[in-house]
Order: structure tokens, then sequence, then C-alpha cells
């Protein structure tokens, strides 16, 4: 320990700074999706459940939670096919042009999410796709093959190749080997992919807007239209929260595989 | 199944034509539907929207667009701030992330450490427009932040200064930071600084001369988050504040059928994001992303 009793209060206060900081808001979404009054001021005039029944029973957010669901599936599940074929190729093969095709994988995620969607939305225009929950799909995916790629190339750089050699040696065939070698090895890194994709999928709003057309909403796409509507506020109140309780689903999934290292994309 | 065996088994014999395979989805994918829409919205600039039917006219040239982005100069104030806050969040997020990183690596027992990393990956998975409402909620007039400033006789940002965008861009990608910052100082040995502390080094020439440069690779990994994610925001400018950003312009333009404007003005952020990763990758970023 090199650090001086004072440096480690400051350290200490500086963390409950920004532990508070962070949950902040959360806290402050908690208690207003049980206030009584339909306005936004502070403090909460008094308690009430009375949002909760209004939001279950609203059709326009049940439809969008439905949209939601179905999108984030089909994004995932592309994500997480292409994720592997491309993981695969990158580390099991050398190539002319390597390099290059790891850096263009950075780009969906380091590129604004605003290009991305003008990019796609000026391109299903000009082709006359109609904008809808396969355009959404389309637009997801090729954000959540990139996350999905980066949690297994991440686990295939730290897997030794013995065993599959090992197993070949011993007569399995190559789908044999993946199957009972390679799948299982991988197993947690798709499954941790896979939560985050859906994650991301599910509360993704900056290409959605661009992709989605005037007709179809996913959850947030509800909420960001509501949230405009000052009648609706209360049960935008509810959705937040429930949404944020929601979230607490894929933490502990990846809390319960790897320990927590899933819940940071594999990497930390 | 036995086909899938015979076809796996065909392709393990030949490593070429299994490479290709593999290859074919994922890179067919992002080049065709990726990369070919940045070009088609590349082409989008150079064509123009017709003034009388309100359409675009493709492979029509022209420079019209970009006439109209620079000949327009509260698109280069637009700019500047959008440039100017995504670094003021950038430096707020790596200030704040520095002294609770440093704490959880090198102070925190080990049970410390795991809560707080549960702790600050916990707000990444909710999602992104909740927290903004949550802030919307706290910023309003009659909200939390008011409501506490009042007292002392200071008004808070409300939802129309920038404050409040810069605030809320550096509340949202702040884990972005704290995690690689965190990673990046669990990576320095414990004998580094040992050694600067008995060469009589200070606790800020430590810092300065031992750990800053050690982190640089992780400090831009997660820069790259929240300098390129602060950039293209137009969502968070739309909702807490009046001041617009670069990505309101794309947005309002497109909405309006614009996608000329839209796309000339697009390539500003593309070039910033792209200049800004090679530096990045100088930097020893890609290897702490």
């Amino acid at each position: 320990m090199v650090e001086s009793r004072l440096v480690r209060m400051i350290l200490r206060v500086a963390t409950a700074f920004v532990m508070a900081f962070l949950y902040l808001p959360l806290v402050v979404l908690g208690l207003y999706a049980f206030n009584e009054s339909k306005l936004g001021a502070w403090p909460p005039t008094g308690l009430t459940l009375k949002w909760f029944g209004e939001a279950a029973a609203n059709p326009a957010i049940q439809t969008a939670f439905i949209n939601s669901l179905i999108a984030a599936s089909c994004a995932t599940l592309i994500a997480l096919i292409l994720g592997t074929l491309a993981a695969l190729a990158v580390q099991r093969h050398n190539f002319f042009g390597k390099n290059a095709v790891s850096f263009l994988f950075v780009l969906p995620i380091a590129l604004p999410g605003v290009i991305t969607g003008i990019a796609l939305q000026s391109t299903f225009k000009l082709f006359g796709v109609g904008l809808g929950l396969g355009t959404i799909v389309i637009a997801h995916a090729t954000f959540c093959v990139v996350v999905a790629y980066n949690n297994i190339v991440a686990r295939m750089r730290r897997l030794p190749r013995s065993p599959e050699e090992a197993s070949a040696d011993l007569g399995a065939d190559a789908l044999t080997t993946f199957r009972r070698i390679t799948y299982p090895a991988l197993r947690t890194a798709l499954l941790s992919g896979g939560l985050l994709a859906f994650a991301l999928s599910f509360d993704e709003v900056i290409v959605t807007l661009f992709a989605a057309g005037a007709g179809t909403k996913t959850i947030p796409v509800w909420i960001f239209n509501a949230m405009q509507r000052p009648n609706e506020l209360p049960v935008v109140n509810v959705v937040a929260l429930v949404l944020v309780g929601l979230s607490i689903i894929p933490v502990w999934i990846a809390q319960r595989v790897s320990g927590g290292e899933a819940a940071r994309g594999g990497r930390y | 199944m036995t086909l899938i065996r015979r076809l796996v088994q065909w392709f393990s014999r030949r490593p070429r034509a299994a490479l290709s395979a593999q290859l074919a989805g994922p890179f067919g994918w992002i080049l065709l539907i990726y990369l070919g829409s940045l070009f088609v919205l590349l082409l989008h600039a150079f064509w123009v929207k017709d003034s009388f039917t309100g359409k675009v006219e493709p492979f029509v040239w022209t420079l019209e667009a970009f006439g109209q982005v620079l000949g327009n100069p509260v698109y280069l104030t637009i700019a500047l701030r959008t440039i100017l806050i995504a670094t003021l969040v950038t430096l707020t997020d790596a200030l704040l992330a520095l002294p609770i990183a440093y704490y959880m690596s090198r102070v925190a027992s080990p049970r410390t450490r795991a809560i707080l990393l549960v702790g600050i990956t916990m707000p990444l998975w909710a999602s992104y427009l909740v927290k903004v409402y949550a802030w919307r909620t706290i910023l309003q007039g009659n909200g939390l932040l008011s409501w506490l400033l009042g007292p002392l006789g200071i008004d808070g940002p409300g939802l129309s200064e920038i404050w409040s965008t810069w605030l809320v861009l550096s509340y949202l990608w702040l884990p972005y930071m704290i995690l690689p910052i965190f990673a990046g100082l669990e990576r320095i040995p414990n004998s580094l600084l040992e050694a600067s502390v008995d060469l009589g080094g200070s606790a800020g020439m430590t810092f300065r001369r031992v750990i800053l440069p050690q982190l640089l690779p992780a400090l831009a990994a997660g820069s790259i988050f929240t300098f390129s994610l602060s950039l293209g925001d137009y969502i968070v400018p739309d909702l807490v504040s009046d001041a617009k950003f670069i990505g309101n312009v794309i947005y309002d333009n497109s909405a309006l059928g614009n996608f000329p404007v839209a796309a000339a003005f697009s390539i500003l952020p593309v070039v910033i994001m792209l200049i800004y990763l090679l530096l990045a990758r100088r930097a020893g970023a890609f290897e702490s992303l």
C-alpha cells in the first residue's frame, strides 16, 4: 500500500460521490413511478399503484413490447450466427487483409449511431424497401454482430488449440469436434454475447428511429413519443421503472455464469 | 444431420474454402449492408432534392448540398458546439473515472471491489432512453434540481441550456470510461509504484510519471466511447436542451426528406471519428477495448 491515509480518504469520498451520481436518476425514477400526482413536480405528493394498472392495460405499450421482443430475438440470432463465423475465420485462419477486417468490425459501434441510422434509411428509401420491423432487425443486427463477435473472439483468443487437435487425432470428425470441444468452450461467451446483443437491441433508439418508419413502434420509440405528451408521463414513469427492473435479469444471469465478467462484455 | 456432417467434413479438408464460407456471411453483411449503405449515403451528398416534387433525384450530380451546408453559418456553430461538448464530456468522465477506478483497483477490499464492479455495470444495462428521461424529470423547472438549488437562490440549467446536455452525456457514458481505466490500472504492477515511492517520488509525481503513461491506452479506449457517443447523439440535446447538435441537423433534415443535406453534413462526424480512431489505435486503444 503506497497511498497515504489522506489520499485513501479522498478516493473513498470520490467513489461515494460517483456511485451516488450513477444511481440518483434511477432512484428518482423509482419514486416517480409511484407518484400519485399527474404533474411531475418534485417532491411526489403521495404513493399509488394505479399507473401500473394503466400501463399494463395500454394496448400501444403491449404492441411496442412485443415488437421489441421480436426485433431483439431476431437481431440476436443473426448476430450470434454471423459473429461466431467471423470469430472462427479470424481466429483459426491467417489471411491477407485480416487487420483491415478487424478494423472494419469496430466501425459499426465506433461510428456514431446517427450515421448508421441515416445511411440505412437513405439506402432503404432508395431501393424502395418499406420501413418496419424487418428494417429494424437489419439495422440492429448490424451492430449486434459486432458485439457478439467481440465476445466470441475474446474467448477464442484464450482457448488453447490442443483439445481440438487431440479430438481430431483421436478420430473425431470436424462436426463432432465442434460439437463436443469447441462449442462447450464457447458456450458462456455465446450466452454473454447474446445477452449483450439482446439488451442493446431491446433498448436501442438512435438507429431505430431512422429504421422504424411511422407505423412500427418498439418500446424505446414508444417512450420517446409518449415523453412529449404530458398526460402520458405517469405511464412513462412506470414503463421506465419496469425496464430498469428488467435490466437486472441479464446482469444476474451474467453474474451466475461468469462472475460478472460477461456483463461487462467479457472484457473486464 | 449426415448432410451437415458431410458438408463440415468436406470443408475441414479444404481450409481455404472453409475460410471463404465462414467469411461470406458476416463480411457480406458488414460490407453490403453497412459499408454499402454508408456509400449510398455518400452518394446522396452529391444528389439534390427536387424543390418541386420534394423527392431526391438519384444520379443527378451536383455540389448543391455542400453549398447549402457550407453557406449556413448556423451549421458551423452547431459543429463547433458538438465537438466542444464531446471533448468536455470526455474530460469530465476521465476526471470522475480516475479516482473511483483507482480506489477499486488499489484500495478497496476484494469484496468491495466486486460490489462496486457490479454497481457500475448495472446502470450500463439500464435503458439509455430511460436514463435520459430520468434526467429530464430531475432537470425540469419544477424538478428535484430546482427544488434543491432554489433555497440557495441558484437557477438550474433547466431543459434549455447546453449544460444540461453536458451533464446528461457525462452521466450516460461514465461507466464506459471507468471500466477500461480500472482494467488498465489492474495491469500496472504494484512494484512499479513502490519503486517510484522508494526513489522519493511524491504521490503526484508517481501519478504523472508512472501511472498516467501506462494508462494512456485505457484512457484512449474509454474516450472512444465517450467522444463518439457524444458526437453522434441527437436525442439528449433534443430532450434536455434547446442547443442543437450535429445529429439534430442530420435527423431533422432526414425527417424533411432532405437526404442530400443530411448526407453532406454526415461526412463531418465520420471524418472526425476516423481520425480519432486512427489516433486512438496509435495510443494502443484497440488492445484495451
